[in-house]
């Protein structure tokens, strides 16, 4: 049996291998891709990010318990930053689930931005629809905490929490400028904190002057993570999101423009790699390039001149 | 893209000191691993949990309690019963040289004793992965 056909069977070694293979683009790992699409698109995807700190990983444990007490099964993709110098990365987001790690019905992988800026990695996407034709009912994504350019998680979402704390002083109003569009859902974490209130005063009327231009009005709820407390009352915000995204058809608007952002994607990466290899395989690049060189000629024109050759 | 070798990190037993494994997640890390690190007090089934949702390439244990004899080859035993037998245990912290033969026969691939440098661990990992 082959990797596809194990994970759709259930195999957990066989979706971990497949993570592995499309991270890595093996040469199996198309194929994996062709074979589990027709199985994907029944997760529930959550993104949950916000700056460093703030909790992200712990409430993700309180959320996927929760989930799992309503007999959910649960997929985890952590993301933390690798490391621009080695290309290392420390993942250190599993510290705060270890009670989950041996849940049969939970699956936690970590994964390195791998140079990818928006948060997530190049092939978090990817991960996710390997977990979804898995059979895993809800997918939790938490970010890289860098605090306001975690962009690619609405895009990759279904809901996106956004957590916040108390007592980000002055950084909090870029950090709310950042974020104010990013979240569908406000959880202010670590509430045993003093100026909670404040910090939830603050994002509802920054929300509330935003309200003109949405449909959606994110509700903001408190919660302490570290203690399981406002964690029923967070999953309640989601489930209305989730369900005004369906009653309003904005869920297969969003899903729908997700999957042409792909395909286009996808496409661009395979006519660029035919094109070069085409123009590096014909030798008139590296003539063109030495006349670039000796500035004879200018790039535009040469890419015109390659191109001309090709499209013929 | 290439291939990154991920490498879990991990505690067994009971001891609370994670000093001493956080120094070599950071210096694999530089040497341009992908590290796991999953925290204090891991049981063997949670180590080998993790590894296989983490599809890792090399496990590394840090022990100071003294309860490595028991807990490495359960971890082994337990890597191979979930399909990870290709993966590369490594064990360090305060292990007396003369238990190190067993380890070795019971599948700890090598033991790294205290005070051995980061970079030693780098080239047995480099030389012997799979
Ligand atoms: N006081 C308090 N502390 C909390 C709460 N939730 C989490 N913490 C603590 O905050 C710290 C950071 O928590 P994490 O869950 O690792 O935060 P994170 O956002 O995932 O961090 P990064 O992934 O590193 O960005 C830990 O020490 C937690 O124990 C809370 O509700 N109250
Ligand atoms: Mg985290």
């Amino acid at each position: 049996m082959n990797i596809a056909e194990e994970l759709l069977g259930g195999s957990r070694l066989a979706l971990s291998r497949a993570i592995t293979a499309i991270e890595n683009e093996y040469d199996n790992a198309v194929e994996i891709m062709q074979k589990i699409y027709a199985h994907t698109g029944k997760a529930y995807v959550i993104g949950i990010t916000g700056p460093p700190g703030a909790g992200k990983s712990t409430l993700t444990d309180k959320i996927a318990k929760a989930y799992r007490a309503m007999g959910k099964t649960i997929g985890i993709i952590a993301i933390d930053p690798t490391s621009p110098f080695s290309g290392g990365a420390i993942l250190g987001d599993r510290i705060r689930m270890s009670e989950l790690t041996l849940d049969e019905g939970i699956f936690i992988r970590s994964m390195g931005t791998r140079g990818s800026l928006g948060g997530l990695s190049r092939k978090t996407a990817d991960a996710i629809k390997l977990m979804d034709a898995a059979g895993k009912d809800i997918i939790l994504v938490e970010t890289v905490g860098v605090g306001q350019s975690e962009v690619d998680i609405v895009k990759t979402a279904d809901t996106t929490i956004v957590v916040m704390v108390p007592g980000l002083g002055d950084d909090i109003q870029a950090i709310k400028a950042g974020i104010l569009e990013i979240g569908d859902v406000f959880a202010i974490n670590k509430a045993d904190r003093e100026g909670v209130d404040k910090v939830c005063r603050e994002i509802e009327m920054m929300l509330d002057l935003n309200q003109e231009q949405v449909l959606w009005r994110p509700p903001v709820r408190k919660v302490i993570a570290s203690q399981n407390e406002g964690v029923n009352e967070l999953l309640a915000a989601i489930d209305q999101h989730k369900n005004w995204l369906s009653e309003s058809g904005e869920l297969s608007v969003r899903r729908n423009e997700r999957i042409k952002t792909e395909l286009l994607a996808i496409l661009n990466e395979q006519i660029g790699r035919y094109i070069l290899t085409k123009v590096t395989d014909s030798g008139k690049f590296n003539e063109l390039l030495h006349n670039v060189e000796a500035r004879r000629v200018d790039p535009y024109s040469a890419v015109e001149n390659i191109l001309k050759d090709i499209l013929r | 893209m290439e291939k990154r070798v991920r490498v879990l990190v991990a505690k067994p037993g009971l001891d609370g000191h994670d000093r001493g494994a956080k120094v070599v997640a950071r210096g694999l890390r530089d040497a341009g691993f992908e590290v796991i690190y999953t925290g204090l007090r891991q049981t063997p089934e949670q180590i080998v949990g993790a590894a296989v949702d983490e599809d890792v390439n090399v496990v590394a244990l840090s022990l100071l309690s003294g309860a490595h004899n028991h807990l490495f080859p359960r971890i082994v035993e337990l890597l191979k019963e979930k399909g990870l037998s290709e993966a590369l245990v490594i064990g360090g912290g305060v292990i007396p040289d003369s238990d190190i033969p067993s380890l070795k026969a019971a599948g700890v691939s090598e033991v790294f004793t205290p005070g051995t440098p980061i970079s030693s661990i780098v080239e047995f990992i480099n030389a012997n992965v799979k």
